[in-house]
């Protein structure tokens, strides 16, 4: 375990890492995984985070140490995609049973290693350590080692035990292993003075391959893309790579500053995320490659291919202009992406409300500030009941995220896209981000939200549940707030609200009679009170008295 | 008639299994204002919450102890002390169902005496039920966690009644096995209603987790039933318990409340349900209605039309012990050839399945057997389809998690009509399979 605490006191000291840099020194060791509180909400953990990175490689065995609760309940849920083997799709477990945990799980998972190797002759193993096996003190590096020189293998010990801390973490020891046990430790065939590596980069829904063509075109090989797509062999080699680009997230931040410090490797921190990130980072692959060596008509053929393409999707997009400008988005991302994706939506004439900034470093947040002007408005975390009223507030039209908060967007009936790991569409590089407003419209512009915001026609005399669950949301954080556990300032004291008292048709009455089209002239007259969601009630039935021919006349 | 065997790989690959703390977290989900709650790492949860999330594609509560590693050595008291203050006072829940996971039972975490000290403390919990129930990873499967988790809930919610009180010849208990959906429960309730008795259904995640939007926003489980109802279900007149599972419950009951149980191990099939029918009409005393007199005869027509289709089929089925038994003889009856089964963990319908031998194993297990044997149509959860492409086989998705397909939750095997609907579904696969995929070429028929 010493070691391994020192392997993650070395992870977390990153002087690459905007973010970490900024912090004190004692700050700085605790890593930025923030100790999770037990009843709030849970994230993926350390394991989880590995094995996100890793599993892109698509000629290993993933194989899952532990009970079956680590892989039997998760695996199976990511989309990324193979051009070769589908190894990477099977599972492996050694479903450690209770006797494996009194008696030790190494002899089951040395087993579990030989047969695999039998079966499935994969190009390398990854071993996966979880928390049991690491609290009974299985040493699967002495298992991978002596099973590597017995069974002529690469096996390859990933040190990940979930209580370790979050994905994030996960992440970057996934990355530590690579450092240690693969990068290196193999030959290319052949090197060029046009060969990067993309590091971070998962190849979801095969967005990698929206890239490759445009760096097929340019004469630019991928060395190795650790880890989208990725094969063992080219990972093994990886440290004659030219350049490296670190593509939008900071994950394995670890690994590329490593392999500078190691081979010389220079790199730098870039996205395909959007028309503007794209073309930077080509133009920054060009560049790197030149400095190391490569001719510098490179750059030539790169500006050309850039403009080429800027205009062909710009020309592309321009047809939904019209029917985006001035809709409001509200983007709830890790936030690492967020900026990247900022530009190109405002590009058609989309206004964000608010980006989440969760992950993002002072660099990310001044960037989206500049983008987004003074009222950014910047979410440091949301909880699903806050995201629910922002919606409501804000009056997003459309919300963009990862799927666990898709139900908070859906049930408010609001059009949600994903734009996190479980999408079905890729969006990257120019045609990605064609992709990415044309699923913007669509879900937008989709002719059920007017039918599902209707209510049923017998409550028309009762408020929707929309109202309800707002005004249910104002009782009860009026209600929790005197007895909190550990927060330290209570939030202000809500006005009762009495909106339920007053119907809908008393309002819609009101409205006719006295030809209303203000909320503040409904709520003297009908003695509904001014919450929002009564306000938002009257809003509604006003807006349509208005449009009602004789209300017009 | 059938042994069951385990396969004696070191390795499980693909597996079939989910773990048994999630499947006791999914029978709190059926508890109305309920937060189940696992005790040990977050990763743990995160995983559990997402599985449930693809299969229902709704939100779910579900809540961790996030037992970092200090914790997890030094013991989880205080992770459980605050887990259970912070939902307590954020998401205000009726109920708070515990499950250890096999982080915090391998370090043996006495959480009984957690939840009593935690009592002591914090005086405000007092009318707070706090269901707590052991469950390790490391032992058992999904099936198990929802068996030990509804008997547990029994024992703890339910008053004692005395046996000589008089019950309520209206209500009855119906006690559900984890294989059955939203959709299914629907459709039992909408049989006893039809007889005129009122039944508890205990868990209830028809209420939760049917899929519908609700009228109220709140972070606990909507719907299902309520810790009061549960408390009176003693006064009932019978208890039904459906699927071998659910035995362990019914007896608790039993034992606490004198209510009488009758056990069905099946319901899916004509004769199960005309048994499970028959039973209903004589305890509400009430003769059958026209309703399910009809509904019988159309069951009887579709097994006459589709069994053309589904007669002669080899099956290889994985799915938990009850479904395994309940859709595999249901299609036994139709003529199919059960070839390969594999399923989860121990239980005693294992036996009673219709083929010489069924393996506790995994989904490999299944693929190779089911090539092994020539099978020609493949059932389990969605994770089989990998293995139904490469032997390319139609492929039919049963049981949890159903995450590529939409409507998991409405999905009926229940009743003569959910019946119906499994016969025609098959059916309809198996016609749609041979249409697009077998159609004979000049060469189907010459041997090399
Ligand atoms: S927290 Fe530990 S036991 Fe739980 S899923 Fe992650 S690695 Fe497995």
């Amino acid at each position: 375990m010493t070691s391994l605490s020192a392997t993650i006191q070395d992870v977390f000291n990153q002087a690459d890492c905007a973010k970490n840099t900024n912090k004190s020194q004692a700050v700085r060791k605790k890593g930025c995984t923030k100790q999770l509180q037990p009843g709030g909400a849970a994230g993926g953990c350390a394991f989880d985070g590995a094995k996100i990175a890793l599993q892109p490689f698509t000629d290993v065995a993933h194989l899952v140490h532990g009970p079956i609760a680590c892989e039997g309940n998760s695996w199976d849920n990511r989309g990324s995609a193979s051009s070769g083997s589908d190894l990477w799709r099977r599972s492996f477990t050694t479903d450690m049973q209770e006797i494996d945990v009194l008696f030790g799980g190494e002899k089951r998972l040395y087993k579990a290693i030989k047969e695999i190797i039998a079966k499935y002759d994969p190009a390398a193993i990854f071993v996966y350590q979880t928390c049991v096996p690491a609290m009974i003190g299985d040493d699967i590096n002495a298992v991978c080692k002596v099973a590597a020189t017995k069974l002529g293998k690469p096996v390859i010990p990933v040190n990940s035990p979930g209580f370790l801390g979050s994905k994030n973490l996960g992440n970057k020891l996934a990355g530590e292993a690579l450092l240690g046990c693969v990068i290196g430790t193999q030959e290319p065939d052949f090197v060029t003075p046009y060969d990067i590596n993309l590091i971070g980069e998962y190849n979801l829904s095969g967005e990698l391959w929206q890239i490759k063509p445009l760096l097929d075109e340019l004469g630019i090989r991928i060395l190795s893309c650790i880890s989208g797509d990725g094969k063992y062999r080219e990972v093994a080699s990886s440290h004659r790579a030219r350049a490296a680009m670190m593509v939008c997230s900071k994950s394995m931040i670890n690994v590329a500053s490593k392999m500078r410090e190691r081979y010389g490797i220079p790199f730098f921190e870039g996205s395909f995320y959007g028309i503007q990130d794209s073309s930077e980072s080509l133009r920054k692959i060009a560049h790197m490659l030149i400095e190391r060596g490569a001719a510098t008509e490179l750059m030539e053929r790169t500006e050309a291919a850039v403009t080429r393409e800027e205009t062909k999707a710009r020309a592309a997009i321009e047809c939904f202009k019209p029917r985006l400008a001035g809709k409001k988005v509200l983007l709830v991302t890790g936030g690492v992406k967020s900026w990247s994706v900022v530009a190109a939506l405002q590009e058609v004439g989309l206004e964000i409300v608010g980006t989440s900034v969760k992950k993002s470093t002072r660099e990310d947040k001044e960037r989206i500030q500049k983008m987004m002007g003074h009222d950014a408005h910047m979410i440091e975390e949301l909880a699903p009941r806050e995201m629910y009223k922002m919606l409501k507030e804000a009056k997003a039209d459309i919300m963009l995220s990862g799927g666990k908060s898709q139900f908070v967007a859906l049930k408010a009936t609001t059009p949600w896209l994903d734009i996190n790991q479980e999408r079905c569409y890729a969006y990257m590089g120019y045609v990605g981000i064609v992709k990415l407003i044309e699923e913007i419209d669509k879900a937008l512009h989709n002719p059920v939200w007017d039918q599902l915001r209707n209510p049923a026609p017998w409550i028309d005399d009762d408020l929707t549940w929309h109202a309800k669950a707002l005004a249910q949301m104002d009782v009860r954080s009026a209600e929790v707030a005197p007895k909190p556990l550990r927060v330290e300032k209570a939030s202000p004291v809500k006005r009762p609200c009495s909106c339920e008292a007053v119907g809908r048709r008393v309002i819609k009455d009101a409205g006719a009679a006295h030809r209303l089209t203000i909320v503040d002239g409904a709520a003297p007259r009908t003695g509904a009170s001014v919450c929002r969601a009564s306000k938002e009630t009257i809003q509604d039935v006003t807006a349509h008295c208005a449009s009602m021919p004789q209300a017009a006349e | 008639m059938a042994i069951v065997t385990s396969s004696n790989k070191a390795c499980s690959i693909n597996p079939l299994k989910m773990s048994q703390p999630i499947g006791g977290s999914f029978a709190f989900l059926g508890l109305r204002g309920a937060m189940p709650l696992l005790h040990g790492s977050q990763g743990c949860t995160s995983f559990g919450l997402t599985l449930f999330v693809r299969h229902f594609k709704e939100a779910v509560p579900l809540q961790t102890t996030a037992m970092s590693e200090v914790a997890t050595v030094l013991g989880g008291y205080e992770n459980v002390e605050q887990a259970i203050l912070n939902i307590y006072n954020r998401t205000n829940p009726e109920i708070i169902g515990i499950n250890s996971t096999g982080v915090t039972e391998t370090k043996g975490d006495d959480v009984e005496a957690f939840i009593r000290l935690i009592r002591q403390k914090h005086p405000q919990l007092e009318k707070l039920p706090l269901v707590y129930v052991s469950t390790p990873d490391f032992k058992e499967a999904f099936q198990d966690g929802w068996e030990k988790t509804v008997a547990r809930m029994v024992e703890v919610l339910v008053e004692p009644v005395d046996a000589a009180a008089p019950r309520d010849p209206s209500r009855i208990n119906v006690l559900p096995g984890c294989h059955l959906t939203p959709g299914d429960l629907d459709e039992l309730r909408a049989i006893v209603e039809d007889f005129g008795l009122r039944p508890s259904f205990l868990p209830d995640i028809a209420g939760s987790l049917d899929g519908h939007i609700p009228d109220e926003f709140t972070s606990t489980t909507i719907g299902g039933i309520g810790v009061d109802e549960i408390a009176t279900m003693g006064q009932a007149a019978w208890t039904i318990a459906i699927g071998a599972q659910m035995r362990c419950a019914a007896e608790a009951m039993q034992a606490k409340t004198g209510v009488p149980f009758r056990l069905f191990e099946r319901v899916c099939g004509l004769v199960p349900n005309d048994v499970f029918i028959a039973f209903v009409s004589e305890i509400s005393g009430r003769p059958v209605p026209a309703k399910y007199r009809r509904q019988r005869g159309q069951l009887a027509d579709a097994m006459l039309d589709a069994h053309f289709h589904i007669g002669g089929r080899k099956l290889a089925i994985g799915a938990e012990p009850d479904l395994l038994f309940d859709v595999s003889s249901m299609l036994y009856e139709m003529g199919v050839q059960v070839t390969a089964a594999v399923t989860t963990t121990a239980s005693s319908v294992l036996e009673r399945v219709a083929i010489g031998e069924v393996v506790i194993g995994d989904l490999e297990d299944l693929e190779d057997l089911a090539k092994a044997r020539d099978c020609d149509l493949l059932i389990s959860h969605s994770h089989g389809r990998q293995a139904a492409a490469r032997l390319n086989i139609p492929f039919f998705r049963a049981g949890f998690p159903m995450f590529d397909r939409l409507g998991a939750a409405y999905q009926m095997t229940v009743g003569y009509r959910g019946t119906r609907e499994l016969i025609f579904a098959l059916a309809n696969l198996i016609v749609a399979d041979r249409e697009d995929n077998r159609q004979p070429t000049p060469d189907t028929w010459r041997t090399t």
